[in-house]
């Protein structure tokens, strides 16, 4: 039964309370473990068609017709549009629209960052319209740009008010303790770089209707901002992503491209792609803001913390939001006397768009560092200081809807008892040592989120549904949910997602919410028509439907009978079942987290600053773990992600003028293959018995949370040198280094 | 005119002097499954090869490829490797997978059993996001099933 309730939504550590239409999850969770298809290794449905070429990404399409349009772009950090003429470009060979600044509202004459759109142009190929866009003549006047964080929070500029988190009394926990360690952490601006670049076509129907084919994360999202910001009714917008070549959190919105694509595409009355280049991609379409973190902690002398003090300077940009980056030292540790402020500084850099986990990936390098400078002062094992701090509940007065962290620790062990060899492998200047880091994270979900299940004579099943696989694997996920419920082989299971006009509802592709939005929406369609499948079967095969069940592509009998499911199917014609099913609503007052810790094992040359990671042991707590073959893959690719913004990442401009310098990928430095060390993936694979009828969490997140703080703890356990800074470029390690006093290293 | 051989068939194109191979095999042939990724030769994503030996189509120009056979994921879709990626699950988006496995076609085909800092050394101009990375090595390691 449906019904109306006020509920709280979580996206990314940001929680609002809305009503909400849900209907009711009436399924029992399955049992732990591996069942027949869930809980087992799969390989991705689409992995064949992904890795042969035939896949068509939003850079593939091209529409009968369809003009190419380049983008100026502000070349200076805050500038004032004097005087602008566009009739040079509109002139040009090929070009058949131009829009300048107020033509549409992401075209601007004051821009605030270097990158800031400003006009634009379509023409017949990206190469003509790239040259029409140099011929616009532009008559800037450079302003003085706001560059440095902290002068934008001494003088107000901010991007919202300041969050402030209290409980207990900050003061009084610092004066009883015995030990008190303060110290500054930063962390860099880093950019997701997407393989695929944020990228639309936009297409006018002769109706007034408009088809976005897009790369997103998101498309029901896409689908109301465009119809909402050009006034139009939101299914009068059709939006379609079946294959996308990354996000990482880049990709929520409809961005500016494509409501430039979309006014050009009038003006011409030719579809329109927008497709950023890859130096557009590192100036204009968000990144992760770099931080300044002043922390305290206090303990006392058994370890136990009275005092977690942070006080954050979030580098938001030109626009975005100030992310939760005290979020982790609010939620991770039992400790009575917390506070946190939060300061969103607006500056006349490129916005910060969510980037994986936004504001925990950087509070918990902060925090898991202080932490282990804590210990040291205490002379308190890393492990047994966070043990000692655990928190059983959440310090609001909400219990957690499952919380399994003790057991990560537990299987944590084996990993940190490899102490003691790592420390022997030290060998002349190459020092090697152990570090670990907690990770806290949301990851929940929520309604509302629908599919269908379609099946038909020929015995497979169909999941519909306008959600969208972003690269991590939720198509694979939703099939074996829905073979799960129907007792089918994975091979007779499709999906059919990515498009807003031919599927329901699906809830965004950010925040670990796909498996622990969508999975649940799944099962219970797949649940429906596998009801209607044994209501058929008991009349076909004179049973009653309590006796029948779906197992091994059969329909089974409690008295022994059984019957392959495909033969009833053949009696539907050309007729279907059509299941449908929603996801339930989240336990009310209930606190749903994600967990972790990993281990990692680090090699520093003392002498040249150079830090290789040797092996990251990962265990998580999701819930229950759908693919743990797809699993392990989100966990690596978390920590290889991280270990670049740990180690070699870095958006750097010039302090000057604020101009982006690290526009290229030579520049801008990912991790490689060669980059790569030993990772082990491990799960507590426990499902949440709280969590809708699956119990499972999302794990896209949470990996990449505690990567940079365990590799600097292992940094300073294997040479004493508080790293207090990402990434740790060889000059900041000669620095700690230096700092310490430890290694020879010439003044 | 411009006369190419791809994927063992003869093509030909009206391209201007100054387009990139890339361009032509995508946009003129429609073989998209070539991906463009940086146009500036950084990412290793639009990976194709030349008389077998990997090049990077977005920074070639297609009138410089002369009588070479080209190469195009296109024409390796049967390949072992491509499998063997599946099974690994080396791939996550799969955006730079054709580019990795047009690579990893080069590699094995120079040395069917390279060890693993073979395949870090020769793999590394093919940049994943994902960070699908140790699967990748363990696909190529088991590419022949």
């Amino acid at each position: 039964m449906a019904r109306l309730i006020k509920t709280e939504k979580e996206v990314e550590g940001r929680y609002e309370e809305t009503w909400v239409v849900v209907e009711e999850d009436v399924l029992d969770q399955w049992p732990a473990g591996p069942l027949e298809v869930v809980g087992r290794d799969a390989e991705r449905i689409d992995g064949l068609e992904r890795a042969r070429g035939e896949a068509l990404y939003t850079a593939d399409l091209k529409l009968p017709g369809m003009l190419h349009a380049a983008v100026l772009r502000s070349p200076y950090a805050r500038a004032h549009v004097k005087r602008i003429d566009l009739e040079p470009a509109l002139a040009a060979p090929g070009v058949r629209a131009v829009a300048g600044p107020g033509d549409v509202h992401v075209l601007t004459d004051s821009p605030g960052y270097p990158g800031q759109a400003v006009a634009a142009v379509a023409a017949e190929t990206f190469h003509q319209a790239r040259e029409a866009v140099k011929l616009i003549d532009v008559e800037w006047d450079v302003l003085e740009p706001l560059l440095d964080p902290e002068e934008a929070i001494a003088r107000g500029e901010l991007v919202e008010e300041p969050r402030r988190y209290e409980r207990g009394d900050l003061e009084r926990g610092l004066a009883e303790a015995d030990v008190v360690v303060e110290a500054e952490y930063r962390t860099q601006t880093l950019l997701h770089n997407s393989m695929e670049t944020h990228q639309s076509i936009c297409r006018w129907h002769g109706d007034g209707k408009l088809d976005v084919y897009i790369s997103t994360q998101f498309i029901w999202g896409v689908r109301d901002s465009v119809a909402s910001q050009l006034g139009l009714n939101p299914d009068d917008v059709r939006v379609v992503c079946e294959f996308m070549g990354g996000g990482f959190g880049s990709k929520n919105g409809p961005g500016d491209y494509t409501y430039i694509g979309a006014e050009l595409a009038k003006r011409s009355g030719r579809p329109v792609k927008c497709a950023l280049t890859r130096r557009e991609e590192n100036t204009a379409t968000g990144n992760r803001n770099a931080t300044i973190q002043r922390l305290v902690a206090g303990a006392k002398a058994d370890g136990t913390l009275t005092a977690l003090g942070g006080d954050y300077v979030n580098a938001v940009g030109w626009a975005g939001f100030s992310p939760m980056t005290g979020g982790p030292m609010q939620y991770l540790y039992a400790c009575d006397n917390v506070r946190v402020v939060e300061h969103g500084a607006k500056l006349n850099t490129p916005p910060n768009a969510a980037f994986r986990a936004p504001g925990f990936v950087e509070g918990t390098f902060g925090l898991e560092c202080i932490l282990d400078e804590l210990a040291a002062k205490l002379g308190v094992d890393p492990l047994e200081l966070r043990r000692l701090n655990y928190a059983d509940d959440d310090a609001d007065g909400r219990s957690y809807s499952s919380k399994n962290l003790a057991e990560c620790y537990r299987l944590a062990e084996p990993h940190w008892a490899r102490r003691d060899d790592v420390h022997a492998r030290s060998e002349g200047q190459w020092k090697r040592g152990i570090g670990l880091a907690s990770q806290v994270w949301f990851g929940g979900g929520g309604p509302p989120s629908y599919a269908w299940v379609r099946i038909g004579a020929d015995g497979r099943a169909t999941v519909v549904t306008a959600m969208q696989d972003i690269g991590t694997g939720s198509r694979t996920a939703m099939a074996q949910i829905a073979a799960e419920e129907l007792g089918l082989p994975l091979d007779r299971v499709d999906v059919v997602l990515g498009d807003s006009a031919r599927g329901p509802y699906a809830s965004i592709s950010a925040g670990s919410s796909t498996i622990p939005s969508m999975g649940p929406a799944v099962r219970s369609a797949a649940a429906d028509a596998g009801r209607q499948l044994l209501e058929i079967a008991a009349q076909r095969y004179d049973k009653e439907q309590r006796v029948l069940s779906l197992k091994g592509g059969n329909v089974v009998s409690q008295d022994g009978g059984s019957w392959p499911l495909a033969g009833l199917c053949e009696l539907l014609g050309d007729g279907q079942i059509l299941g449908s099913g929603a996801r339930g609503p989240n336990p009310t007052g209930m606190r749903i987290l994600t967990f972790g810790v990993q281990v990692a094992e680090v090699a520093v040359d003392v002498e040249t600053g150079e830090v290789r990671v040797e092996r990251v042991a990962a265990i998580h707590d999701v819930g229950r773990i759908v693919n743990p073959l797809g699993a392990r893959s989100q966990v690596e690719g978390g920590i290889v992600q991280a270990i670049g913004h740990t180690l070699s990442e870095d958006r750097l401009i010039d302090p000057q003028t604020g101009i982006v310098l690290t526009q290229t990928l030579d520049a801008y430095r990912m991790p490689t293959i060669a980059d790569v060390p030993e990772i082990v993936a491990e799960f507590v694979d426990e499902p949440d018995k709280h969590l809708t009828n699956l119990g499972s969490k999302g794990l896209g997140e949470p990996p990449i949370i505690p990567t940079a703080a365990a590799i600097a703890n292992a940094i300073r356990d294997a040479t004493g040198a508080d790293v207090r800074s990402v990434p740790v470029t060889r000059e900041e390690m000669l620095r700690a280094l230096r700092e310490a006093r430890v290694g020879a290293i010439p003044a | 005119m411009l006369e190419l051989s791809i994927n063992g068939g003869a093509y030909e194109s009206r391209a201007e002097v100054g387009k990139t191979l890339l361009e032509v095999l995508r946009d003129e042939l429609g073989l998209t499954g070539t991906k463009l990724a940086c146009g500036e030769g950084h990412c290793g994503a639009c990976t194709v090869l030349l008389d077998g030996a990997p090049a990077l189509s977005c920074i070639t120009l297609a009138h410089t490829v002369g009588t070479r056979d080209v190469t195009t994921i296109e024409g390796l879709r049967d390949h072992p490797l491509v499998g063997a990626f599946v099974r690994a699950d080396a791939l996550q988006c799969g955006f730079c997978t054709p580019g990795q496995i047009v690579s990893a076609v080069a590699l094995v085909e120079a040395n069917p059993s390279p060890s693993r800092d073979e395949i870090r050394h020769r793999m590394a101009g093919n940049i994943c996001r994902c960070g699908a990375y140790p699967r990748i090595e363990e696909a190529i390691l088991a590419w022949r099933g």
